[in-house]
Parts: structure tokens; C-alpha cells; sequence
């Protein structure tokens, strides 16, 4: 299972790289949310994985070890919702320009040939 | 236990009182300009007496160790997340507090009106950095830096233009990059350590086993490519000049306490995690600042030299500060970082007066208003705001030219002003801290020296380049009109400026015993830990 998820992360983690590198912004967007999957992935993974074990204990005494990490998870959530609103942020802000450059380039100008 | 004393509560404030007022702002129309700014001056007014409150109280060790805890929601720690005040916290608070200040009255007649919810994004940026200062939790750091991140991209596209656009997008594309190498370094640390709480991490980095030490290693590495990234050190602080130049000269001042709080966010972790009792980890990282630092005042120096425009003069000094106080904390030692924290002050003030400055000065060229003329057009605001139709100040030019040479003295570190005393303590530690008789002072610090002195001295050829162009050579000078409300501010910061030169010396103890506390590490550990929450009493059930 780990290195499913280690090659997986990789992956998604190394296109998104390659995007965020091209020169239009649409490009790099698709990038930037290709890599913020990864790292939700990537920290969600940080809390070592686990299957069938329940995130949250019962109200006795319990054995630690039989219940997966809860924290990642709530760090995972939190991360979601910060980086949904970025990227949304940023889409705005891509049309924005798109509107006043009239070029979907990330220089607000089409290179000279 | 009962309730907490109420004078506990004054951590939360600065990071509630702005956060309350910025939502509240929101649904207010724009034409009430006058209630927007009326209540975002009482907020920064209120939050700069919060600082010095907490500044006075931290000093005076109302808290034991000097070290005040708040946790949030009232988890105990390492649990829930614990609000810290300390020294180096609350002098950062009282730093933003009286810049923000200034920038609030600065922007009071013109820069707030060329667009919405100006007032808004203000207080939000504020609530990031204050909380970004106390918050002793990585995570939370995190949370504090994507709201203070969120609030700067939109004020700098505040009024925009083709330009803030085009910079607006790269700086925001670097900082969400940024933002997922924080996340990441985040995840490693915890991965390795499993906790996210400064102090616990610091207690617990000497026992980890050498697996997870180089896990943590990695971890360590990846999150000060984002702290750095704010902090403009040399390859990945290209993004600087850009946006500095093209954000309105009020953010501009803003974004000059921003870049600060990348170097103190490395300054926080570095000396608690990495500090000497680290064991097999103590002084990790400790060279890539040296190295960094001085890579990034060699860039910094060239740039300042090279630029044209006065505001990206300002974006390199900036960057030429970064690097200063970045091998500053590689070196590690008390008495330099003392001075290091003096010349952040000192640097800090004089960029943030000298951003405002430069609007000012522009102001003399004929063509002054024509960039706030195409922002208006773009914004296509209805209301016109009513042309500044202040009174001429008589000698308007003699305070531009006289702000200006003291801004340029403090940044280029020249005498009488505190630039010198700084550069000049920074020194005299950085010989003193050389082991006597074995070698004597090393490569490193003689060629960090002659870094600095080289840099001073670029920036006042730059300066002075610039100033001549500007008051003697530059035609037709009319003498432009100033607004009080724009004079007071930029006078207030430069006055601060010589206050903090006259007063070197209870500065320079108060900074000492700051940089006493930080390097006592187990102090935190002791009090973060160690501090009990509120218990209440259970309810009692009544029998009916």
C-alpha cells in the first residue's frame, strides 16, 4: 500500500511541477491544484497509514494504538479549505487579467517572437 | 480554579480585535469612507495599546519567565493550540502596531478611496501578522500565514492597474508554491516528532532516533524554504522588487513588516528547535543561513545599485535588510542577535517612512497624480474622492528633503541616525563573539563585515542617485501639496527613528534580555507545558 501512495503522490506531485513551470496561466493553476492534492495526500500519509481504524476513541480507557492519528486528518481539512480558497482566489484573479491584458499568458503579454 | 485573570485575555486581543472589526467592516458601504477609516483607526489605535500593554507586562515579568500563555479554546498544550507572548513577540506586535498606524493615517485622504474594502483587508493583514507574532503552534503559523497572505494579495491589487495585475499574479503564484512547501515541511516535522507545538518539538528533537532526526532534518529544510520565501532570501526572492514597485506605496510599507515576519517566523523555530541543546541536531541550518544571508545582501546590493525607480530601490533595500538579519541569526550568538533585532527595528521603521516618503516625492514631478488618475479610470469608481485640496505646507520641499536624507541615513547605516548605532553594535558583537587566540575572527565574519560595509555604502551612492534626481535635477519643481494627515505619519516614523537612536541604550537592554529569554529554551518548555487550563467545576446536578 505505501508504495502505491509514495508513487501516486509523486506523481501528481511532479506534474504538477511540470505545469506550474508552463507559461499560461490556465497551466499554471491546473498545476497548482494537481499539487495541493498531492500535499493533502502527502500529509494525510504523515500520519502513517492505517486501514480500519477508527479516528476518534470511545469514552474509555483504550489502547492508543488501535485508533488511527486523528491530528493529520483535522491538518488535512484545514489545508483543504485554505487552499480551495487560494485557488479560487487566484482563478479570479486570472480572469482579471485574462479581461484587462486581453492574453492568458502569466507575463500579461504574449512573448515576442 | 476560577476564571482566568483578565489580564491574560490581553494575548487573544490582537488577533480578535481586528478580526471583529474587519468583518464588520465588510457589508458597510464604501461611501462611508469616514465610519470605515473611523472605526479601522480606533482598532489599530486600540491594538497599539494592546502591544505596549503586553510589551510593559512581558517586561516587568507580570507572567513568570517573561513568557505569558493564552490556549486557545482552553486546551492544555501540546494539545490544543497555546498563543504565546514573550519579548521578541511583543516587541514584533508593537512594531506592526505603530506601522500600521501610520500607513491608517497615511491612507486616510487618498489610497483608501481608490478602492473597496481597503479598510477591510487592512485588519485582516494585521490579525495574520499579530497572530502569525504569538501563535506557538506550526500549524496555527500556517493558518495565520495564509491569512495574512490572502489579505496582502488583495491589497496589493487594491486600486489596480496592468501593473499590480502582472506582479499580483507571480506574487501570488510564489506564495500558494510556498505556501504547499510549508504544508509539506509541516507534515515531516510531524511525521517525525509527532507533534507541531515549539517547545514540545524543542524538548523533544534530542531524543529522536537518527532516522527520524534526518526526517526531521528534511522537514526543518522544506519549511524554511517558505519562511525564506517571505523573507526574500537570494534565489527565491525574486519576487520582491516586483511587487513592492507595483503595490500602492501604503501596502508597499505593509509588505515591508511582512517580508520581517519570514525572518522571524526561521528566527523563532531555529533558535528553539535547533538551539544548542538540540544534541545531534543542535546548530542545523546554521551555515545555509550564513551563506544565504550574505548571497542575499550581495543580490540585494547589485539590485539597488542597478534600479531606476525609487520604490524598487526600496524593494532591494529591503531585501539588502533580509540578508543582513538572516546571517545575523546563522551566527547565533546573544550579543550579535541583539543587535540584529536593533538594526530590524531601526531598518524596519526607516523602509516603511521611506515607502511612504516616495509617493510623496513623486508628487513633484508635474505628471505626479497621473498613475492615481489610470487607477481611478481602471476602477471606474463613481465617487470621486474631492482633490486634495490641502493647504501648501510652507517648506514642503525642505521636509521631503529632509525625510528623505533621514530615511537614507538609517538605511544605509550612516551616522548620526540608528542605521549606525546598529551596524555599528553588529560589528563590535560580531568581533567580540570570535574566540580570542585560536584563529582569531574567522573568513565568515570578516567577509559578512565587509558585505555590510559594501552594502551601506551602495545604497548610499543609490540614494543619493536618486535624491538628486529627484529634488535638484528634476526640472520645473513645483512645490507639490501635501496633506498633515500625510506628513504626520512619515515625520512620526522618522522621529521614531531618532528616538531609537537617543535611546540606544535601554533599547539595547531590553533587546539583550530578549535575546537571554530565547536562548533559555527550556523556559518555554516549562511554561507552555507546564501551564494548566481553566477547570471549571463540574455542574452540580440538582435532584428535582
Amino acid at each position: 500500500m505505501e508504495i502505491v501512495f509514495a508513487i501516486a503522490v509523486g506523481v501528481t506531485f511532479g506534474s504538477g511541477i511540470w505545469l506550474i513551470l508552463r507559461p499560461r496561466t490556465f497551466q499554471l493553476i491546473t498545476g497548482l491544484l494537481l499539487m495541493s492534492y498531492a500535499v493533502n495526500l502527502f500529509i494525510f500519509g504523515m500520519g502513517r497509514l492505517w486501514v480500519d481504524r477508527p479516528p476518534i476513541t470511545p469514552h474509555a480507557a483504550v489502547d492508543p494504538a488501535q485508533f488511527a492519528d486523528p491530528l493529520p486528518q483535522g491538518l488535512v481539512l484545514t489545508a483543504i479549505v485554505i487552499g480551495f480558497a487560494t485557488t479560487a482566489l487566484y482563478l479570479v484573479m486570472m480572469i482579471g487579467a485574462r479581461g484587462l491584458t486581453g492574453s492568458d499568458h502569466v507575463d500579461g503579454e504574449e512573448p515576442r517572437e | 480554579m476560577s476564571a482566568l485573570p483578565w489580564l491574560d485575555h490581553l494575548i487573544v486581543l490582537p488577533i480578535l480585535l481586528p478580526l471583529l472589526a474587519g468583518a464588520l467592516l465588510i457589508p458597510v458601504n464604501h461611501k462611508h469612507h469616514r465610519i470605515k477609516f473611523g472605526c479601522a483607526a480606533v482598532v489599530s489605535v486600540l491594538l497599539w495599546l494592546v502591544a505596549v500593554a503586553l510589551l510593559l507586562l512581558v517586561d516587568a515579568e507580570h507572567w513568570p519567565k517573561g513568557i505569558g500563555v493564552y490556549f486557545a479554546a482552553n486546551w492544555a498544550a501540546p494539545f490544543g493550540i497555546a498563543l504565546m507572548v514573550d519579548r521578541l513577540a511583543a516587541l514584533m506586535l508593537v512594531l506592526t502596531a505603530t506601522i500600521a498606524l501610520a500607513v491608517l493615517v497615511f491612507s486616510a485622504q487618498r489610497w483608501s478611496r481608490v478602492g473597496v474594502h481597503f479598510h477591510s483587508l487592512f485588519l485582516f493583514l494585521l490579525m495574520g501578522l499579530n497572530g502569525a507574532f504569538l501563535t506557538n503552534d506550526l500549524f496555527n503559523l500556517f493558518v495565520f500565514f495564509e491569512v495574512m497572505l490572502a489579505a496582502s494579495y488583495g491589497l496589493l491589487l487594491h486600486g489596480y492597474n496592468l501593473n499590480r495585475i502582472r506582479a499580483g499574479m507571480q506574487y501570488i503564484a510564489v506564495n500558494l508554491v510556498a505556501s504547499l512547501m510549508f504544508l509539506i515541511g509541516v507534515a515531516l516535522i510531524y511525521a517525525a516528532s509527532g507533534t507541531l507545538n515549539i517547545p514540545d518539538l524543542a524538548a523533544r528533537v534530542p531524543a529522536l532516533r537518527p532516522e527520524d532526526a534526518y526526517l526531521l532534518g528534511v522537514g526543518a529544510s522544506v519549511l524554511a524554504l517558505a519562511f525564506l520565501t517571505k523573507g526574500a532570501m537570494w534565489p527565491l526572492g525574486f519576487w520582491l522588487p516586483g511587487a513592492y514597485s507595483s503595490a500602492c506605496p501604503p501596502v508597499a510599507a505593509m509588505l515591508v513588516v511582512m517580508t520581517k515576519v519570514g525572518v522571524y517566523a526561521v528566527l523563532r523555530v531555529w533558535m528553539a528547535v535547533f538551539g544548542d541543546s538540540a544534541g545531534a541536531l543542535a546548530g542545523f541550518g546554521f551555515q545555509a543561513l550564513i551563506i544565504g544571508g550574505m548571497a542575499t545582501l550581495v543580490f540585494g546590493t547589485c539590485g539597488m545599485l542597478a534600479s531606476q525607480g525609487g520604490a524598487r530601490m526600496a524593494g532591494y533595500g529591503a531585501i539588502v535588510s533580509s540578508g543582513t538579519l538572516l546571517a545575523v541569526i546563522g551566527q547565533s550568538g546573544g550579543a550579535v542577535l541583539a543587535a540584529g533585532l536593533y538594526y530590524l527595528v531601526g531598518a524596519t521603521l526607516a523602509m516603511s517612512a521611506f515607502m511612504l516618503l516616495l509617493e510623496l516625492t513623486e508628487r513633484i514631478r508635474p505628471p505626479g497624480a497621473s498613475l492615481l488618475a489610470v487607477t481611478m479610470e481602471a476602477f471606474a469608481i463613481n465617487d470621486k474622492p474631492e482633490d486634495p485640496v490641502g493647504v501648501v505646507i510652507p517648506g514642503t520641499l525642505a521636509f521631503l528633503g529632509l525625510g528623505f536624507v533621514a530615511c537614507a541615513l538609517v538605511i544605509s547605516g550612516m551616522p548620526p541616525l540608528s542605521g549606525f548605532v546598529a551596524k555599528f553594535s553588529l560589528f563590535h558583537a560580531l568581533l567580540d563573539a570570535s574566540p580570542p587566540g585560536q584563529g582569531g575572527v574567522t573568513a565568515t565574519t570578516w567577509l559578512l563585515i565587509a558585505l555590510v560595509v559594501v552594502a551601506g555604502l551602495a545604497a548610499i551612492i543609490a540614494l543619493m542617485r536618486l535624491g538628486v534626481r529627484t529634488f535638484w535635477a528634476s526640472g520645473a519643481v513645483t512645490p507639490p501639496s501635501l496633506l498633515a494627515s500625510e506628513a504626520a505619519p512619515v515625520t512620526a516614523l522618522i522621529v521614531l527613528c531618532v528616538l531609537l537612536t537617543t535611546h540606544a541604550g535601554p533599547t539595547f537592554d531590553y533587546l539583550n534580555r530578549t535575546v537571554a529569554g530565547l536562548t533559555r529554551v527550556a523556559d518555554y518548555n516549562e511554561r507552555v507545558l507546564g501551564q494548566s487550563p481553566v477547570i471549571r467545576p463540574l455542574p452540580v446536578e440538582t435532584t428535582r
